[in-house]
């Protein structure tokens, strides 16, 4: 298999970890790995890519602003048909999902989406993902090629800077096309500045909690925990908005990994357990003795969590 | 309007066991329903045909049960179905290979909607795919549509960003769970549901016999998900002290 390697991210941080995993799969090939930018001030980010694995980066586009998936998409397919390139890694971001897929159909090309591992086995392309919300893991091979892959943020380190390494800088000829669809506005979300995915510890709540009110027991219990990170299933932040989406762990929120999870009052739908199941030590309290986040915990403990939350608190209090 | 909703069957998968034995999830016997998410695409298509008018068309590729699914959505107010047989080996790119001839088939559609995502992939393809193989515009994560004669509005949800974007006809949505709260059929649609038209499409007769996939599956192995399950019930503060008391072993408090 030829390994011309295309990376693409909406954010430099992705970028950079795309590089550490194309370089590998270039290098076992002896081929490149190039880094497409975009945008009017692409030019003075070059040097950054190069010094972090990149043999060549591909400037394009100078008069896109921001991001739109059909316009990334039309550079893309240009670069990828005009320079032979037959793996193309893509952020799973947001942005980068709705691209990857929509690009892959231009090409009429095989995708995977969210890999969490990418190797050549016996000269074949075969990626790994989780499906199933977490209960099971597919292998899948690249029948054809080009290939596009996204992958989530944090599945590789960026390799270390290195001043000394040198690379060709390049200018692609190619436009994006005109569409009918366009951007009014950009807002940000509204955020909490939380970042749950780097936490240690997690209390998180559940439709359980009667009011936005409470909430302020469950902060006590994060405090004497000495964790400060609140986390939350799906209803508290996309229904009720008692927390902002930064604080949402599940299939379409966050996916964390603390070394302690407390569930208080959630009732433990799967799409909430696909968010959390890689944490170390899981606890619920819910006061429903059947409710399913029983079945993906450590430790539980059946009742209402406004008894049971204030007692555990002075419980953790006596033994500092 | 000319509305085509695309929706998947899938299995229920908060049923889902590992075989301890083989290491392999059993998917064998567990109950099928609609893509969650595919269902508050179909309720946005109704809404957008009780304002605007139209026709909506409930669109699936799979497996001769999948019938019964595209019932549900004729039910729930489609007007008219489509199964297209999925052939051996499906991957995303047959899939939506398919879904695209079936659209341009149909002919003049004005909307297609698509949820997010399945509810047992996640892979959120089919829509992007769709827009691509018809290189038509997309607009994803809709939390909130605002669809008029000309042209429709979508907020989206690009996790750090909320970004409202719009576009003219035709159109690739996706939304996301957010967007409405589906509505259950009355007993009368489920009967009436019978005497819809529902089409049965083969590959071949969207000019894709032999059509091969771009991936493959080469092994799904299980990940289960070994607790220790060690419940406190009964008293209260005796729960409590338990519970620190393992905390503490665990060196997980802080």
């Amino acid at each position: 298999m030829i390994m011309m390697v295309l990376i693409y991210s909406d954010t430099e941080k992705g970028a950079l970890e795309l590089l550490s995993k194309g370089r590998e799969l270039a290098d076992a090939a002896g081929r490149k790995v190039s880094v497409v930018i975009t945008g009017p001030d692409a030019g003075s980010r070059a040097k950054r890519f190069i010094e972090h694995g990149a043999d060549r980066v591909i400037l394009a586009a100078p008069s896109l602003e921001g991001f739109k998936a059909e316009e990334i998409a039309d550079v893309l397919e240009g670069i990828v048909k005009d320079e032979k390139e037959d793996v193309i890694l893509i952020s799973s971001t947001k942005n980068g999902k709705e691209l990857a897929p929509r690009l892959a159909a231009m090409l009429d090309a095989g995708c995977v989406t969210d890999a969490t591992s990418i190797d050549i086995d016996s000269g074949r392309l075969r990626v790994e993902r989780t499906v199933y919300s977490g209960n099971a893991v597919a292998k899948e091979e690249f029948a054809s090629t080009p290939a596009v892959i996204t992958v989530p943020g944090k599945a590789f380190d960026p390799l270390p800077p290195d001043p000394s390494r040198t690379g060709e800088v390049i200018e692609a000829a190619v436009q994006p096309g005109g569409h009918g669809s366009r951007i009014i506005e950009v807002k940000k979300m509204v955020s909490e500045g939380v970042n749950v995915e780097d936490a240690e510890i997690i209390v998180s709540c559940g439709r359980g909690f009667k009011s936005s009110d409470d909430l302020k027991m469950l902060e006590e219990l994060a405090d004497t925990l000495n964790g400060v990170t609140l986390g939350c299933s799906r209803p508290i932040a996309a229904d009720l908005k008692w927390l902002s989406d930064d604080h949402w762990i599940g299939l379409s929120g966050h996916k964390v990994k603390p070394k302690l999870y407390v569930a208080c009052g959630i009732s433990g739908q799967i799409q909430h357990v696909a968010g959390m199941r890689d944490s170390g030590i899981i606890v619920a309290i819910n006061k429903d003795p059947d409710a399913p986040i029983f079945n993906s915990a450590d430790y539980g403990i059946v009742g209402d969590l406004y008894q049971v939350i204030p007692k555990l608190v002075e419980a953790l209090k006596a033994r500092k | 309007m000319n509305i085509v909703v695309c929706a998947k069957q899938v299995v229920d998968v908060g049923e889902i066991k590992v075989n301890p034995s083989t290491n392999k999830p059993v998917l064998e016997g567990i109950p099928r329903k609609i893509s969650d998410i595919d269902k508050n695409a179909m309720e946005e298509a109704i809404r957008i045909k009780e304002k605007l008018g139209g026709k909506i068309t409930a669109m699936t590729v799979g497996p001769p049960d999948a019938r019964e699914r595209i019932k549900e959505l004729l039910a729930m107010g489609a007007d008219e179905g489509v199964l297209i047989e999925a052939p051996e080996n499906a991957d995303y790119h047959l899939v939506s290979r398919a879904l695209a001839r079936g659209i341009e088939k149909m002919g003049d559609v004005d909307i297609v909607l698509c949820g997010e995502a399945s509810i047992d992939m996640f892979s959120g393809q089919v829509g992007p795919r769709i827009a691509g193989h018809l290189r038509i515009p997309q607009l994803t994560y809709a939390f909130r549509l605002e669809a008029d004669e000309g042209k429709i509005r979508a907020d989206r949800n690009m996790g750090d960003t909320m970004v409202i974007s719009e576009s003219t006809y035709p159109v690739v949505v996706t939304v996301t769970k957010e967007i409405n709260e589906p509505r259950l059929p009355s007993l009368m649609q489920i009967l009436g549901s019978a005497n819809k038209p529902l089409n049965e499409w083969k590959m071949g007769d969207l000019g894709l016999e032999g059509e091969a996939p771009r991936v493959t599956e080469v092994d799904l192995s299980g990940v289960s998900m070994e607790r220790k399950n060690v419940i406190f019930k009964d008293d209260l503060d005796e729960a409590v002290n338990e519970l620190a008391d393992r905390l503490a072993k665990e060196g997980v408090t802080g």
